[in-house]
């Protein structure tokens, strides 16, 4: 089963776990997942259109990915905060 | 005890003091975050801040708590996410910001005005929200354009007593009203002439019957009705400042006298119709205040002469800008307070309807709005 790990004031939505383990196919799906079982995170991370927020990362064992990555059942899924600043 | 709700690109601020005073700055709540409106509800002294954070959104919260309580809140502890201030899901568009809050006129009734040309309405004091379905479905929108600030319902104006009567100015999609509680919207823009749009479009504005399109891309900067006589109300424009004596239907250009057309807060004396105070800017090109000098300009007789209005204020090379929701009054008559912020970080007020007026403070991060209580 994936696991996902959020980070920062999210990670408080979250209940406060670090890690979540979810059954999801995409990353998309791994989201709606991750807010059905923690529905403050609603909103924060993905938007009405269903598109992760601009300023929101998604990295797949590593590697930046997008709503419609495939998430394999051993994958590490990491969401965070872009860093921004010059 | 006055307390003004100061919202900022670096979070909400909680000062108190009385006019002429020393001002204390008592809370500090979403440090870091762009707080975009607070405002304290009269009726229950609820604090409903939004704030837009760059990376999560934009969301409204909640709070019980006087100021004195909030502590050295960080981010959003300890106050509670209102629920519901979203756009329909699997849409083509997201909701950017909420621009202003305000009370409505029924028990727990409360508006928010948004970008995408949006308002919300909260029938519990703004724990649980609903999109107003009459403006955001109405068959016109597609027409809509944004203004500079983008597509923004940034201006709500209750009818004292009637809860099914309302208000708003959206950028640049001009005036709007309801009579039914908002299940249906009319236009209310005839003699609102954008200069900034060709001559052959204001002709066709002019015509005894514009088309039904005419009047869409009209930008209201903001928008107050005068409590004391519900059908007068006043318009900042951008280009000109106005007056309706027909409840919004109509506007007569009413600046003359004036440094500027230009401009964007407007407040009004709850209990005078005639009176009303504007910030102008020099101009759309140039934000700041003519001859960087800082005056407010009243009119005592609804519109037909200003008086420019700065003992106490910078008086040289002061070239401030005050953003729409940034200017606020609190009371009437002759002791009406009058609040404004600029975005270079002071406050300034005046106790007694702009005749004289005091620093509140001079350090803030850039101000965004103002609400007095």
């Amino acid at each position: 089963m994936p696991r996902v790990c959020v980070h920062g004031p999210l990670r408080q939505l979250a209940g406060g776990a670090a890690e979540h383990k979810l059954q999801a196919g995409t990353v998309l799906e791994l989201l709606r997942e991750l807010e059905r079982e923690h529905p403050a995170l609603g909103g924060w991370i993905v938007d009405e259109r269903g598109l992760i927020r601009q300023h929101i990362n998604v990295f797949i064992n590593g590697e930046r990915g997008g709503e419609d990555t495939a998430v394999a059942a051993d994958a590490r899924v990491e969401i965070l905060p872009a860093i921004t600043g010059g | 005890m006055t307390e003004l709700l100061v919202s900022t690109k670096k979070g909400l601020f909680a000062l108190s003091g009385e006019p002429g005073g020393d001002w204390e700055i008592g809370a500090r709540a979403f440090a870091g975050e762009p707080v975009d409106y607070a405002v304290r509800d009269p009726r229950t002294r609820r604090v409903l801040a939004t704030m837009t954070s760059p990376f999560y959104g934009p969301k409204v919260f909640c709070t019980e708590r006087p100021a004195s309580d909030w502590g050295a809140a960080k981010r959003h502890e300890g106050w509670e996410q209102a629920q519901g201030v979203t756009l329909p899901e699997g849409g083509e568009q997201a909701l950017e910001r909420i621009w202003v809050i305000a009370p409505g006129e029924a028990d727990g009734l409360m508006y928010a005005g948004g970008d995408p040309g949006v308002l919300f309405q909260s029938a519990d004091g703004g724990s649980t929200w609903e999109i107003n379905a009459g403006l955001w479905e109405h068959d016109t929108r597609p027409k809509w354009q944004p203004g500079g600030g983008g597509l923004c319902v940034h201006s709500i104006a209750p009818w004292p007593g009637d809860p099914d009567k309302l208000s708003v100015a959206i950028s640049a999609a001009g005036v709007w009203h309801t009579d039914d509680g908002g299940r249906s919207w009319r236009r209310g823009n005839q003699g609102l002439t954008p200069r900034y749009l060709p001559d052959e479009v204001i002709a066709e504005l002019n015509l005894p019957e514009p088309p039904p399109d005419a009047d869409t891309a009209l930008c209201v900067h903001h928008m107050e009705r005068a409590p004391a006589r519900p059908e007068r109300m006043f318009i900042q424009f951008h280009g000109g400042v106005y007056r309706s004596d027909d409840a919004g239907s109509s506007w007569s250009e009413i600046g003359a006298g004036l440094p500027s057309d230009f401009g964007f807060p407007l407040a009004v004396d709850p209990a005078d119709p005639d009176s009303a105070y504007v910030i102008p800017l020099v101009a759309d090109m140039d934000r700041v205040m003519p001859e960087g000098r800082v005056r407010v300009y009243e009119t005592r007789d609804g519109g037909e002469t200003w008086a420019p209005r700065g003992d106490g204020l910078p008086q040289q090379h002061a070239y401030l800008t005050v953003l729409r929701q940034a200017f606020q009054r609190k009371g009437s008559g002759p002791s009406l307070e009058i609040y404004f912020g600029s975005t270079t970080g002071e406050v300034f007020g005046s106790g007694d309807a702009g005749a004289t007026w005091f620093e509140v403070t001079a350090r803030l991060p850039p101000v965004y709005a103002v609400s007095a209580s």
